[in-house]
């Protein structure tokens, strides 16, 4: 056992998790030292570590497919592919947000609890034991609580508070589905809950999972832990928005898949994950359908996309094609979600009719707002597209059908919503009296991390198949 | 040199898109000028073409894309595509002459149509679904943009119904085609390999789910009655060019997929739902023709006489379908005039279209009752209507003839009760005439006074049109020998 126990402690394993932790507490300590208005080296601090926590994540892709840590730690190509995109997708928040967050006297704090989040999202989606998931939940919420609140306005703190009590209380159901499915285990750790959970009570198991679902889902943005994220989008300030609507999906996701992996075929978790699936789309799509306000529109945007990605989750071991069809699915939808934040935060725009005659202002921004939302839409070529033909086929494959012809309709329905946004672009500004006063100038950070996104969506789209081979890999311990 | 073909005129839009300080002339008279290079390229490709043999497909290219999902970038020509990129590049090509003198945001709309155009190129030219899926969607999103920004009226609103509907379709299409992947073994999306494999045979309820999830799509594309709602607001706010690409090509992308990929990969289900599929044309045909004639309004008009010349293709592959005792030649004759049918459209729809754009440039409505007697003050307008008006509604010597003769030769001599369809023949030749008689003749009423004739640009975009209407109507035999081997394979893969 000890000799086990100094072999499986393997540090350098974890390379990208220290990175990131070293980056946000550096963050935090030199933001101590800076002025208070003057704290743009811990930008530079948040940034390299990011880099560097992908870097080091995409130098594991070849490694070889292994648990530490007492089988406690999965380090395989979701584990890799999570936090590639989640380092990549948190460098790029860092980036849009530099404006708004430049000279602000929380500067440095935001990026320290914007590392720690992902940070948290990061060892989620390593995790192959309950306890762990747990604790990487707290890790992952409670920066997002204070993230949300830093804005200081009203929103803001009832966005907070919204946030806080809806993750206390589905925190409190993970450790209570954690607790009963350790009791019928007897153990937390994934490969022993397989084990021990073929021949327990099929209905003590699935409440167990639906406990720990249910904090799952908090994370994810998907129903039933889904009422902050709307606020959330909108009280908070636009980087954060665009993080919390981003980064802890691409956690929660990948631990929904590893969870899920250790359900005995006893209990129908494919039905319980296609519901909330169903429930996530067609909820997210019909709330969006009425907003105003386009961070509120993205945020229910993100609700039915966590509903498209829990469509692989629910076909895990019955389709090949879940694992990487998920993980192409969660980059893919990450860098569209940023690209369309990045034009919020470059415009400085929150009203829907204030991005009339965008096209003729600023055509390049223009162009990466309808690359992104038809990427969220799920037009070919873009990226999203990809992630939705390979999900469906993955669905269908695995057997919920219908689940692929609900996700189907949703997807033209949301089509509507995305229009509402894109049609007034290319609208010519008006004039008169009603006319449009000019908004704030572009600022260049977001507009550059905006033009990327949309190149990489377009280009993500037809690369897809070089892409591929590096999401195709075992689960590590399964 | 196909691929060359395809996206010779994305990256033609690119350079206009990213060129915000070109000058608007030289933007319109680039857009002519690589139009005119795609319809030469497209000639050559015809005059170099031969057919191959086996269901295969000539100047082939493919390129591996995301082999995981055995999809890759396959393309290919063959005697039922290469019609249809021809006429893709004449109209693209039409629309490019006619917008010459178009003030109204000269340079973006050039880059939308030469977007539009590479996808329309890429739908006819693609051999893997997933590519044809893509080059499909994208015609959608380039149509809306086009209707959005360029039309009139209530655009906002037709523009978004055209979407959200066609889409819709779209996405059925999609789950067709999914179906047809994971049937097939080893899986694939390849449109010759599922062609010759016919996966779903032998497994009915698989087979016809699979294929009314085809059939939805490419039903709201056509559009068949009773999914054809979206049409009429589409083409009544649409430019006058984006009518004609909507009505001339978009159009055919149903069809077209109706004997690319419905036919061939599902034989068997097709001929199970084959009744379904003739019973819809039939509706359609006489349902387009009889609103048709009650409408006031020129563009709407126009738009549900598609539904009824659509409706004939429909019903010719719907009885090629029909199996069991008829000879095989009846319905070869069907999908010859189904295939001639698609270009005939495509040209004098088109024309039609962009006539009526003149009238409402002229005199901002496209109401026929504020106009009579038009023949007094543009004659050389009032010639044009006129032939068109004749060529649509099926005159000898118009390709119209050739198809419609054809397709109800074949399909009575294949099922004696499609001769229901019959009467919606005579119903839009009366409609043609009503139209022709209350526009051209008479004294010049209402805004007939403010019809000018037609200018050089619309001369000489809509009359070639017209031109090759003729040319095919009095010589079809270039066609049909390019036609008539591709309709005979359909007819066999369908029988099998």
């Amino acid at each position: 056992m000890d000799a086990g126990m100094s072999m499986d402690a393997d540090f350098a394993a974890l390379l990208p998790e220290m990175i990131v932790l070293a980056g946000a507490i550096t963050a935090l300590l030199a933001g101590s030292f800076l002025p208070r208005t003057r704290q743009g080296l811990t930008r530079l601090i948040a940034i390299t570590a990011l880099a560097g926590g992908a870097v080091s994540a995409a130098a594991g892709l070849s490694g070889t497919v292994r648990t530490v840590f007492e089988g406690s730690f999965a380090i395989d190509t979701p584990t890799t592919v999570a936090r590639l995109v989640i380092c990549s997708a948190t460098l790029l928040v860092v980036c849009l947000g530099a404006d708004e967050l430049g000279g602000t006297p929380r500067e440095s704090e935001t990026y320290a609890l914007m590392l720690l989040s992902a940070l948290g999202a990061m060892v989620m989606a390593g995790t192959n034991d309950l306890l762990i998931l747990a604790v990487a939940y707290l890790l992952a919420s409670i920066p997002l609580y204070a993230l949300i609140g830093m804005g200081r306005s009203p929103g803001a703190a009832e966005a907070a508070l919204k946030t806080y009590l809806l993750g206390a209380f589905l925190g409190i159901a993970l450790l209570l589905g954690a607790t009963i499915l350790y009791s019928l285990a007897g153990a937390s750790a994934y490969d022993q809950l397989r084990a021990g959970l073929v021949d327990a009570p099929a209905g003590a198991v699935a409440a167990g999972l639906v406990g720990v679902l249910a904090g799952i889902a908090f994370k994810a943005g998907a129903v039933p832990g889904h009422f902050w994220v709307p606020d959330a989008a909108q009280g908070a300030g636009v980087a954060v928005a665009a993080f919390l609507t981003t980064v802890p999906k691409i956690g929660a996701l990948v631990a929904a898949y590893r969870l899920l992996t250790t359900i005995p075929v006893t209990v129908d978790a494919a039905l319980l994950i296609a519901v909330l699936a169903a429930a996530s789309m067609t909820i997210g799509n019909f709330a969006a359908f009425s907003q105003t306000d386009v961070r509120r529109l993205l945020g229910w945007s993100t609700v039915s996309q966590a509903g498209y990605l829990l469509l692989p989750v629910a076909v895990v071991g019955t389709s090949a094609l879940a694992l990487p069809s998920l993980l192409f699915y969660l980059g893919a939808y990450a860098v569209s979600n940023l690209g369309a934040f990045a034009v919020v935060a470059a415009t400085g725009e929150h009203e829907l009719g204030r991005y009339r005659g965008l096209g003729r202002r600023r055509p390049w921004l223009a162009g990466v707002l309808v690359v992104c939302l038809l990427s969220l839409v799920g037009t070919p070529p873009t990226v999203v597209f990809v992630g939705k033909l390979t999900t469906f086929t993955a669905g269908w494959d695995g057997g919920v059908a219908w689940l692929v012809v609900v996700a189907a309709l949703n997807t033209a329905a949301s089509l509507f919503y995305y229009l509402r946004w894109l049609a007034p672009v290319f609208r010519p500004a008006e004039r008169g009296p009603d006319a449009v006063a000019p908004g704030p100038t572009l600022r260049r950070w977001p507009a550059t991390v905006a033009v990327i996104a949309g190149i990489v969506v377009l280009m993500g789209g037809v690369g897809a198949g070089a892409a591929w081979p590096a999401l195709e890999g075992a689960l590590a311990g399964v | 040199m196909l691929s060359l073909v395809v996206f010779l005129p994305l990256a033609a839009a690119i350079v206009l898109a990213v060129l915000p300080q070109l000058p608007d002339a030289a933007a319109r008279w680039a857009w002519v000028a690589v139009t005119a290079v795609e319809a030469v390229l497209v000639a050559a490709l015809w005059a170099a073409f031969e057919a191959p043999g086996d269901g295969g497909v000539a100047f082939e290219e493919q390129v591996a894309w995301i082999p995981t999902v055995g999809s890759s970038y396959h393309v290919g020509v063959d005697g039922l595509s290469l019609p249809l990129l021809a006429l893709t590049a004449v109209v693209f090509l039409g629309c490019a002459v006619y917008a010459v003198r178009e003030q109204d945001r000269p340079r973006p709309q050039a880059a939308l149509f030469l977007f539009l155009q590479t996808s329309c190129l890429g739908v006819f030219a693609a051999q893997d679904l997933i590519l044809f899926f893509l080059f499909f969607d994208l015609s959608i999103v380039g149509m809306y943009f086009v209707i959005a920004g360029w039309g009139h009226g209530n655009a906002a609103a037709s523009a978004l119904k055209f979407f959200l509907y066609t889409f819709l379709g779209s996405l059925a299409l999609l789950l067709g085609f999914i179906g047809l992947y994971l049937a097939s073994e080893p899986r694939t999306f390849d449109m010759v390999e599922l062609a010759a494999a016919a996966p779903l045979d032998g497994s009915p309820v698989a087979g016809g789910l699979v294929l009314g999830a085809i059939l939805l799509g490419l039903a709201i594309k056509t559009p068949t009655f009773p999914f054809h709602t979206w049409l009429p607001p589409a083409h009544t706010d649409a430019p006058a060019i984006g009518s004609a690409v909507l009505a001339g090509i978009l159009l055919k992308l149903g069809t077209y997929g109706f004997v690319r990929i419905a036919m061939p990969m599902l034989p068997e289900a097709w001929r199970d739902w084959a009744w379904v599929i003739i019973v819809v044309g039939i509706v359609s045909v006489l349902y387009g023709a009889l609103v048709a004639l009650a409408q006031t309004d020129l563009k709407r008009m126009i738009a549900y006489t598609s539904v009824n010349h659509m409706g004939y293709v429909v019903l010719a592959v719907g009885a090629a379908g029909v199996a069991g005792g008829t000879d095989a030649q009846a319905r070869e004759v069907a999908v010859t005039g189904a295939l001639t049918q698609m270009v005939s459209h495509g040209l004098i729809t088109a024309a039609l279209f962009l006539l009526a754009g003149v009238l409402r440039a002229r005199a901002g409505t496209y109401d026929m009752g504020s106009f009579g007697g038009i023949a007094a003050v543009a004659p050389r307008f009032a010639v044009l209507f006129a032939v068109v008006a004749f060529a649509s509604l099926g005159l000898p010597g118009f390709s119209g003839f050739i198809a419609e003769f054809q397709i109800f030769a074949g399909v009575i001599g294949t099922v004696p009760w499609t001769a229901l369809a019959l009467p919606g023949i005579l119903v839009t030749a009366a409609l043609f005439l009503l139209a022709t008689q209350r526009l051209l003749t008479g004294p010049v009423r209402g805004k007939a006074a403010d019809v000018t004739d037609l200018r050089s640009p619309e001369l000489l975009s809509i009359g070639p049109l017209l031109l090759l209407s003729l040319l095919i109507g009095i010589f079809p035999r270039p066609l049909l020998d390019l036609v008539e081997p591709a309709a005979a394979a359909v007819v066999e893969l369908v029988g099998r």
